[in-house]
């Protein structure tokens, strides 16, 4: 037996060259088989939206871009106390502390809060473990609901604290739900 | 003498206290201590952390002592049995003693700069419960400025008094002690008063806890984030045998070198922790070695990884050399029989 005809695998098929009948070489059976199947799809769900108008809902459990919490008085909750960054497998996450001034009680919780806070996306893999470790309920990947915007710069992709803090209105509506109850 | 604690026998001095024959023993048997320290005179007996159980007293006297014994303050006799780690009561009593420590302390950890290398965060970690049952509000201090180096937190504080017998026994003034009496009792300076003596900052290491912080490191970064590195300098004051933590090329912080039940090797003077933060001034030594399960070694990679073999022989990985050349180099083509039978299969 030569190595051609046997396969390996044991799932080889012969392909059938078989000379076709006139009907057949008309095609004009598959012609009408083939339009069924594309008028019946023309019925059925579409499965593509149009995507920056539109926005498929997420899970809730779904992880996107980060968010750094605010309490119901609009304090940041993040002290730096640097959990995130030693959990993060993929060490995307950089910060600098810095002490509160007595001024500033309105603007943070703790006595310590992160001056820097940074995270690369590019390195990120949004596996939720600076969730996990966070003592300060501050980080979440479940909160914004945004996907990370592509770019063309890798520049782009180093989040600062302008992008990643909750928004002040966010937090004033969230208190005013917990007010409300 | 011999002692035999959690069925491990030793021979040690007359005189020795049953926590020094533990630490002579090493390994699990070691009470945690928070405020026994062995380079300081008359420090122990205050926190009760390091309870055992005596199962029997001596060899004269083979009673049991009715009850737990504070070991940094207990001499060993000779055929002293020992209970630590395995006796239920101990681990019972060094959990209710956690209980005790945490009551009143803040658990801002996250804030904290101890953090990391705090032996009430180790104690807490292997006795602790992992809820509180204290409902009323903790007891708070105003804070309280000590001066331009210490950073003094008042509300973190044990009353452990190491940092008091520091200043007793290393500097010749002391200006700070412990205020008020029962739950009001507080370290303070006396009126406002700093505390800059030559030896002062050794208080920082001598602290168990986050109540006496370095300054000029404060908020700086947290201890896993820097790479500590032995290191000394000629100083006239002191050994100059230091460790210093560094964030890439700057020293953020000089402590004294902490051994295995984190106390300093020897003590360092002012000026070497908070004046020199330059890498000239130093001559590093090589990294730091803690212990394996410390945070501090997150990142570490002082230790010499080895290279992985597979033990199987390199025939199964490679197969034989003949049979790679005919098979895959075209630069060795097949002779005309060898090409027939590939052809056709059966090689």
């Amino acid at each position: 037996m030569s190595i051609e005809s046997i396969s390996l695998s044991g799932r080889k098929k012969v392909v059938s060259n078989k000379e076709m009948s006139f009907l057949e070489r008309m095609y004009l059976l598959a012609i009408v088989k083939g339009m069924i199947i594309t008028i019946k799809h023309l019925f059925t769900r579409k499965v593509t939206i149009l995507y920056p108008e539109q926005v498929r809902e997420m899970s809730p459990v779904y992880r996107g871009q980060h968010q750094l919490k605010r309490d119901e008085l609009g304090r940041e909750n993040c002290t730096a106390c640097g959990l995130c960054a030693l959990s993060c497998p993929a060490e995307a996450i950089t910060m600098k502390a810095e002490e509160r001034k007595p001024d500033e009680k309105h603007l943070y919780r703790e006595e310590k809060y992160a001056s820097i806070y940074e995270i690369n996306m590019l390195r990120c893999i949004f596996c939720g473990l600076c969730e996990e470790a966070c003592p300060k309920d501050a980080i979440y990947l479940t909160t914004s609901k945004l996907l990370v915007p592509s770019s063309y710069d890798r520049e782009d992709f180093i989040f600062g604290k302008d992008k990643l803090v909750m928004p002040l209105d966010i937090a004033m509506k969230n208190a005013q739900l917990k007010n409300a109850k | 003498m011999k002692v035999t604690i959690d069925g491990q026998s030793i021979e040690v001095e007359p005189g020795t206290t049953i926590l020094q024959a533990a630490r002579m023993i090493g390994g699990e048997v070691v009470p945690p201590a928070m405020c026994y320290y062995s380079k300081l005179k008359g420090s122990g007996g205050k926190c009760r952390c390091c309870l055992v159980e005596v199962a029997k007293g001596s060899e004269a006297d083979p009673r049991p002592m009715p009850k737990l014994m504070a070991s940094c303050v207990t001499g060993c006799m000779d055929g002293m049995e020992v209970n630590s780690k395995s006796s239920e009561r101990v681990q019972e009593a060094r959990k209710s003693v956690t209980e005790f420590l945490l009551i009143n302390h803040p658990l801002d950890c996250p804030v904290c700069d101890q953090a990391g290398e705090c032996d009430l965060q180790n104690l807490s970690f292997e006795h602790g419960k992992s809820q509180s049952r204290f409902i009323e509000e903790k007891r708070t201090f105003e804070p309280e400025n000590i001066g331009e180096n210490i950073q003094l937190h008042m509300n973190r504080c044990i009353l452990c008094y190491r940092c008091v017998m520091v200043a007793d026994q290393l500097t010749d003034d002391r200006v700070h002690g412990v205020m008020d009496r029962g739950d009001h009792s507080n370290i303070s300076t006396c009126i406002s008063k700093a505390i800059d003596n030559e030896f002062s900052g050794n208080m920082i290491d001598v602290c168990p806890v986050g109540a006496l912080t370095d300054k000029t490191f404060r908020f700086k970064s947290r201890v896993w984030f820097n790479k500590p590195y032995n290191a000394h300098r000629d100083c006239d004051k002191c050994c100059g045998k230091t460790t210093v933590w560094m964030f890439g090329d700057e020293i953020q912080r000089v402590t004294g070198r902490k051994d295995e039940f984190h106390e300093v090797e020897e003590f360092i003077c002012n000026g070497c922790r908070f004046d020199h933060k330059e890498v000239s001034d130093w001559i590093i030594e090589g990294p730091r070695e803690f212990e394996k399960d410390s945070v501090i070694n997150q990142n570490n990679y002082t230790r010499k990884l080895e290279t992985v073999e597979i033990a199987t022989e390199d025939q199964i990985l490679l197969g034989r050399e003949q049979d790679r050349k005919k098979i895959s180099m075209p630069a060795i083509p097949l002779d005309k029989n060898e090409e027939e039978d590939f052809k056709h299969g059966n090689i």
